[in-house]
């Protein structure tokens, strides 16, 4: 099992326990990153767009998949590049936000994560 | 099994040295409610308002909505398994103060979402501003958890819907509406003629301000199972909050279910209202499989000619209900799903982050990225500045003379997935 994220919060909290892959990506680059995967043949854990915060809103994305398991698994495929469209349509109004909220947004992505473990 | 709601209508709401509710008017002692959020732990700070139809006056950020309810006759209590026993709930008589609610608001995570004006165009959007709610904005103790912050929250305002809730005990009610649903052996003896048909309740279960629960079960950490319909009436299922403000069911939403209202409007005529099957909508994508596959399971078992699948949510709970769509289907019952739309702001994009040649019946609660231009109000209990990160928001979304613009989504109940909407199109 690995943790694909662009949330420090995770890797901090996973690190040691499972295998992280945490890049310094935007919510959409991330999960271009985890189809990468799924086209190398890792299966998805989670759903990508995990949550009720919406792409454009929370910067931090985390997704549980598995090792490449050799065959491409068409059911994440389907899963990932739907999920990518659908992030596709919400421009980024939020470069910018105080610590605090990034936090807040770190915190989210971490329990929704956690409710898969 | 069998409930009475007696209906008593509110009419005005007012402050005073009593709480009572007298000639329609629902009397609230401010300190009194005041002390009632205050009781629970790690509440700091609890402040009352009054919110009316047609005020100028704004709630931000809405963290729920709750109708005072009291449980007259039969066993248990409202809210079981928070506020009262685990006794199954939904038989004898409950008495509901209609047209009243107790609105939260207050921070749980600096990113907050949900408005309700109580006049205005963007009153349209939301069912609540037709109430006269009893708002309660409150604070907890500093260093507190954000878990424990929106578990305060959430148990305040169930504990001041229920003070409220017990004014209506002796009152006697306007309008008594009985719910009735048989056994599965008598209904199809009863009505054999009528087809049957059962409503699939979706659960958003996937973390903080993301939850639901049942007889005060986290709905992630169940199966999907069955309710009588009128259990739903009496509290056993409640909202955990939200981040999400136009497609998370509030405890308002649960109480008045307006499928479980439509379908026993059609009961004994055009249809049999079997029952409920609640299942949940996990971030797990083994979860997934297994609710969706229990959901079409008890279906089957069940023998029912027809389905309607209510969805709680965006983008992942999408995945849930195509799931349940398809299973259900392929066992060859028809399904018709309620959902909402993310299909940007010009409507043109697709709607859902996923999709199936078999959900063949579709309705939807609107396009959540339609942008509203709220105007000024007088007054906004709560905080405006969250309303700049909100969902739908966006930065400078708020011009000097006060008015905001924001997408539908940031409003409470906006494209609510069960159908509780107040615009329709034609």
């Amino acid at each position: 099992m690995r943790v694909f994220t662009n949330n420090p919060l995770v890797q901090k909290k996973l690190s040691g326990i499972c295998e992280v892959c945490c890049f310094d990506v935007s919510f959409l680059q991330l999960l271009i990153k985890v189809r990468d995967e799924v086209h190398k043949g890792s299966r998805l854990l989670t759903h990508p767009l995990s949550g009720s915060v919406k792409p454009n809103e929370t910067p931090y994305k985390s997704v549980l998949l598995t090792s490449p398991q050799g065959k491409i698994d068409v059911l994440s495929l389907e899963l990932i590049e739907s999920s990518i469209r659908a992030a596709e349509q919400f421009p980024i109004r939020y470069p910018q936000m105080p610590d605090s909220v990034r936090a807040d947004f770190q915190l989210i992505d971490w329990t929704l994560l956690q409710s898969a473990l | 099994m069998k409930l009475e709601l007696g209906y008593i209508d509110i009419r005005d709401i007012q402050f005073s040295t009593q709480s009572k509710v007298e000639n329609g008017v629902l009397y609230v002692n401010k300190q009194e409610i005041e002390a009632v959020a205050l009781g629970q732990p790690h509440i700091q700070s609890a402040e009352a308002f009054l919110a009316r139809p047609g005020e100028s006056v704004r709630i931000t950020p809405v963290k729920d909505v709750i109708e005072p309810r009291v449980k007259v006759e039969g066993p248990g209590g409202v809210f079981p398994g928070v506020l009262s026993k685990v006794t199954t709930v939904g038989s004898g008589r409950t008495h509901v103060l209609r047209g009243a609610a107790v609105v939260t608001t207050g921070r749980v995570v600096g990113f907050q979402e949900g408005i309700i004006d109580m006049s205005g165009p963007g009153a349209e959007y939301t069912p609540f501003s037709g109430l006269y709610n009893l708002v309660l904005k409150m604070e907890p103790e500093d260093g507190l958890s954000q878990h424990e912050h929106e578990y305060a929250l959430r148990m305040a305002g169930l504990k001041a819907a229920a003070y409220l809730g017990e004014l209506a005990r002796t009152v006697q009610p306007d309008e008594i509406r009985t719910f009735e649903t048989d056994s599965i052996p008598e209904g199809m003896k009863k009505m054999p003629e009528l087809p049957r048909v059962a409503y699939v309740m979706m659960l958003q279960s996937q973390g903080l301000m993301h939850d639901t629960y049942v007889y005060g079960v986290d709905a992630k950490r169940t199966l999907p199972t069955l309710l009588h319909p009128t259990e739903v009436f009496d509290g056993a299922v409640l909202s955990g909050n939200c981040v999400s403000a136009c497609d998370k069911n509030t405890t308002y939403h649960h109480l008045n279910n307006p499928v479980i209202m439509d379908l026993f409007d059609r009961h004994g005529r055009e249809l049999n209202f079997v029952t409920v099957i609640i299942t949940n909508e996990n971030v797990y994508l083994a979860d997934k499989e297994r609710s969706s596959d229990w959901t079409a399971k008890l279906a089957e078992l069940l023998g029912v000619d027809g389905v309607i699948i209510s969805q709680e949510g965006f983008g992942n709970p999408d995945t849930d209900l195509i799931m349940n769509c398809k299973k259900i289907e392929s066992k060859h019952i028809p399904t018709v799903i309620i959902t909402d739309e993310y299909a940007g702001r010009d409507g043109a994009s697709q709607s859902l982050a996923d999709a199936s040649p078999l959900a063949t019946a579709v309705v939807t609660g609107g396009n959540a990225n339609e942008v509203i231009v709220l105007p000024p109000m007088d007054t906004v209990i709560g905080d405006l500045a969250y309303v700049e990160r909100i969902a739908g928001g966006f930065n400078g979304n708020i011009a000097p003379d006060g008015s905001i613009t924001v997408e539908l989504q940031a409003i409470t109940g906006a494209t609510n997935e069960m159908g509780f909407n107040r615009l329709s199109a034609r």
